[in-house]
């Protein structure tokens, strides 16, 4: 059963792990913005030079 | 009539307006004006068309162009130092507020400048708070440049006095993150290295690594107590201090007794301790913080008049050479030009040049002022019209307007209030836990020493008043995101238990009650022909007078030609149309006798064909709609009115809110402040509603004040509530449902002593074990949080909100 010194000792430090990326995560800035990054991945990556042809005409209401 | 709309109505390809004019039809596109035109035609050229895919019609009018000669200020290296962040001998690093963001084109947009400009090496977005951050290479291009091109795009960065006060934006505070994140990994370890103790066939295990798992479990709680923790046992003593009880005290002894009594037991070996109750607890309270804060911090509720002024404005020198300067250098006896649309920096006299100035946002009056040279013209106002020239005769911090601020109530730090319904509940509950402990102390002591310590200690752990703690931040928290769904944004929770407590509402009249961009016109005397109505609509199309627009609005129609056009700046108008001399103006203009006069207190304008004068038209306010439903569903409350303008409205208002309803006209902004201050005095719970600069001392001193804006991102003067105007029809709605959600803070204080009152019971008898803790703290808190959260939705769809 001494193993279980060993256990704790490897689970605790993997947690702390993830402890210190969070509040590294924190401190980079992540936590401020909630919302654009998730808008900014939603673009896409456009080949440079040609232009993409208009996806929709605009509705003239 | 669908057909008809189609073909006749179209909309600007690139801000999506409706283009009831001359359309401009180019690239198989059609614009409402040369200025979305040309936005288009820059962004086409650099292959940034995929703006117009990502939304429709994304763009911000172009209608009105900037004049770039207004942003030589920001080469002035001293205004360019107090705007950037980060410089080194290469990149400048600075942000951004642009309130016109909107949509998910614009952060596309805006995070490819660098593709308008070269020397834009890194431009990133944060929608929220309306942030660009942008990184720009000094060498290949300067500040200037990048805003030109921001402006020329459509989204000017707003930069006012503020700006350049020195005092940044602080950052969000990631404090609360941080405890939140230790108090989590914390809570989630002890919680493992107690699960032994909860089950009996664990016993052996527990017996050989009980110490171990102990001081394992004390060390991990450590920071908690230390730092997550922190904030309740300053509180708690601060409000010692201050010799009054606050919720935070119940909960700082609890949490107290709760380490201090797992340490003893680790450390004596007597018992495994309550320490996976302890750092859950704070845990869970944390949540309620965090939950709490989460406000809407990317509006600003805390501005004063610079940030409304601008930054820098047209300085004349003694050799006619026109120089941009910072408004803060302006000294007494500088000579400015101001020109359509600008705003007054400072007191100042005018020179040459007629000044329409518009007041509404200032003082109130609803329609501007006319000045003549000589005059003082009071700093706040904006020019409608021709440029002018005028003489600064005051400091821009010393003016009539600013000197408000230089009032104590501005200065006065915020005091929080204390008669929240958490303090005084806290309060009982210390007392009864107290009288409790006592009792089972005085028990237990004659019969089991042993059991008296326990008892004593268990009841003031059990008491810990963590769920009652839980109930109102969620509450509030929940009530704040229901009204910002309907567009009134609260400064933060606390304003929720204030609306609540609201007995008396204050309006100003303009801009509040009224709708500022429309009013009324009337037409008073001989009846008019069509012929006629034409000619007098001719001639006034030929006015940028703010009347002459108000009434060629109201007549419509189309216009004849003009000839010997002429206007008589502060009189009127005159010209020939059709064969007829008609001349539009004043009462003195037309030589109407003074005692003919009607109506001397309303904005008059009068008319004449061929010399004789048919009649006048006469402006009335336009009250926003719903006003009525909102008057009568504050039935109850005092309800006053305080406005700038003069009387002439008197009439409408009382029959719009009542007998009793006490109006107060002529009103200066500090007559404004005292009038509130007055009713502070008579114990009255003061809610104000104002939009202008002049009621910023009446919001400030009001235990509530709400700033009404037709745009939230706009100016607003500082105040605890923003309601944007389309909800205005909602208002009484919103007091309404603060007030149910006090009730609701009860429900659930009631739900959250029950589960006190099982844990008491168990915790006099003795019978508290770490098991019992375990399992009665994590319920009762999530239940409290649920039972809030669940509440506040119900009653909120219950109100239509």
């Amino acid at each position: 059963m001494f193993v279980i010194f060993l256990l704790i000792g490897i689970s605790v430090t993997v947690a702390a792990c993830f402890l210190g990326a969070f509040l590294w995560a924190v401190r980079s800035g992540q936590y401020d913005d909630d919302y654009t990054p998730a808008v900014r991945m939603l673009f896409e990556n456009e080949a440079p030079g040609k232009p993409k042809t208009a996806a929709k005409k605009p509705e003239t209401a | 009539m669908e057909t008809a709309l189609q073909t006749n109505v179209q909309t600007c390809y690139h801000c999506g307006d409706t283009c009831n004019e001359q359309p401009i039809v180019a690239h198989e596109k059609v614009f409402c004006c040369d200025g979305c035109k040309a936005v288009y035609e820059l962004l086409e050229e650099n292959n940034l068309c995929t703006y117009y895919n990502l939304e429709q019609n994304p763009g911000i009018t172009g209608k009105k162009p900037v004049a770039e000669a207004r942003f030589a200020y920001l080469d002035d290296p001293g205004v360019e130092a107090q705007l950037i962040n980060f410089k080194n001998d290469r990149i400048c690093k600075l942000t951004f507020y642009i309130p016109q963001m909107h949509c998910s084109s614009c952060i596309w947009l805006l995070e490819n400048l660098y593709k308008l400009n070269p020397g834009v090496s890194e431009s990133t977005v944060n929608f929220l708070r309306k942030e660009v951050s942008l990184t720009y290479f000094h060498e290949k291009t300067n500040l200037r440049e990048v805003v030109q091109l921001l402006a020329r795009i459509g989204y000017e960065p707003a930069i006012t006095l503020a700006d350049t006060d020195g005092k940044k934006t602080q950052k969000q505070s990631r404090t609360i993150i941080y405890k939140l994140g230790i108090a989590g990994f914390c809570f989630g370890n002890v919680m493992l290295l107690a699960f032994p103790d909860y089950l009996a066939v664990t016993e052996g295990l527990q017996r050989s690594f009980g110490s171990f798992f102990g001081y394992l479990s004390i060390l991990l709680s450590l920071p908690v107590f230390f730092y997550s923790a922190r904030g309740f046992f300053t509180s708690a003593l601060e409000g010692i201090r201050q010799r009054m009880i606050n919720i935070d005290l119940p909960i700082a002894t609890g949490l107290m007794a709760l380490f201090c009594v797992s340490l003893y037991e680790i450390i004596s070996g007597t018992g495994p301790g309550y320490l996976d109750s302890f750092t859950g607890l704070v845990f869970f309270m944390l949540i309620g913080k965090y939950f709490q804060q989460k406000t809407y911090d990317t509006l600003s509720f805390d501005r004063d008049y610079t940030s409304y002024f601008p930054v820098s404005v047209t300085l004349l020198k003694e050799n006619g050479e026109e120089e941009s300067v910072a408004v803060r250098n302006l000294q007494v006896g500088d000579r400015i030009r101001i020109r359509n649309q600008e705003l007054i920096p400072a007191d100042a006299i005018l020179l040459r040049g007629t000044a329409m100035i518009d007041y509404s946002f200032v003082s109130g009056e609803s329609e501007p002022v006319e000045k003549v040279v000589g005059e003082v013209i009071y700093a706040g106002g904006r020019q409608v019209g021709e440029s002018v020239e005028l003489e600064v005769v005051k400091e821009v911090s010393q003016g009539y307007l600013t000197q408000l601020w230089n009032d104590n109530v501005f200065s006065k730090n915020e005091e929080k209030s204390v008669a929240t319904y958490a303090n005084v509940a806290g309060k009982w509950f210390i007392i009864v836990t107290l009288l409790v402990a006592a009792g089972a102390l005085w028990y237990w002591v004659p019969r089991d020493m042993n059991m008296a310590m326990k008892a004593f200690t268990s009841v003031l752990i059990i008491a810990c008043p963590c769920a009652l703690s839980l109930a109102t931040p969620f509450v509030h928290g929940h009530t704040l995101r229901v009204f910002g769904k309907n567009k009134f944004f609260l400064k933060n929770t606390s304003v929720v238990e204030t609306l609540a407590k609201i007995d008396t509402v204050v309006f100003d009249k303009t801009g509040t009650l009224t709708e500022p961009s429309a009013a009324e016109v009337t037409y008073t005397g001989k009846a008019l022909t069509p012929e006629q109505e034409r000619a007098i609509l001719s001639l006034l199309r030929h006015s940028t007078h703010p009347l002459s627009q108000r009434i060629s609005q109201h007549l419509k129609g189309e216009s004849s030609e003009v000839t010997n056009y002429q206007e008589y700046a502060g009189k009127g108008l005159a010209g020939e149309v059709e064969g007829k001399f008609v001349r539009v103006g004043s009462a003195a203009y037309l030589g109407v006798p003074a005692d003919k006069i009607k109506d001397a207190l309303k904005t008059t304008v009068y008319v004449s064909i061929d010399g004789v004068v048919l009649g006048y038209y006469t402006f009335f306010n336009v009250y926003r709609d719903g006003l009525q439903e909102v008057l009568q569903a504050l039935e109850g409350k005092k309800i006053a009115v305080l406005s700038g303008d003069n009387n002439h409205e008197e009439a409408r208002l009382k029959e719009l809110l009542g007998q009793e309803a006490e109006l107060n006209f002529n009103q200066s902004p500090v007559q404004k402040l005292e009038y509130i201050q007055q009713l502070k005095k008579d114990n009255r719970q003061v809610l104000m509603v104002g939009d202008g600069l002049n009621d910023a001392g009446a919001l400030k001193q009001s235990d509530a004040g709400i700033a009404l804006t037709n745009s939230v991102t706009n100016f607003s003067p500082s105040c605890d509530a923003i309601l944007d105007a389309t909800a205005f029809d909602k208002l009484s709605t919103f007091l309404a449902f603060s007030k149910k959600t006090m009730r609701i803070i009860l429900a659930t204080f009631a739900v959250s002593l029950v589960y006190n009152v099982v844990g008491l019971s168990l915790a006099v008898q003795g019978l508290f074990t770490p098991i019992a803790s375990a399992i009665l703290m994590p319920i009762s808190s999530l239940s409290v949080i649920i039972f809030a959260t669940l509440s506040v939705k119900f009653a909120a769809k219950k109100a239509g909100l």
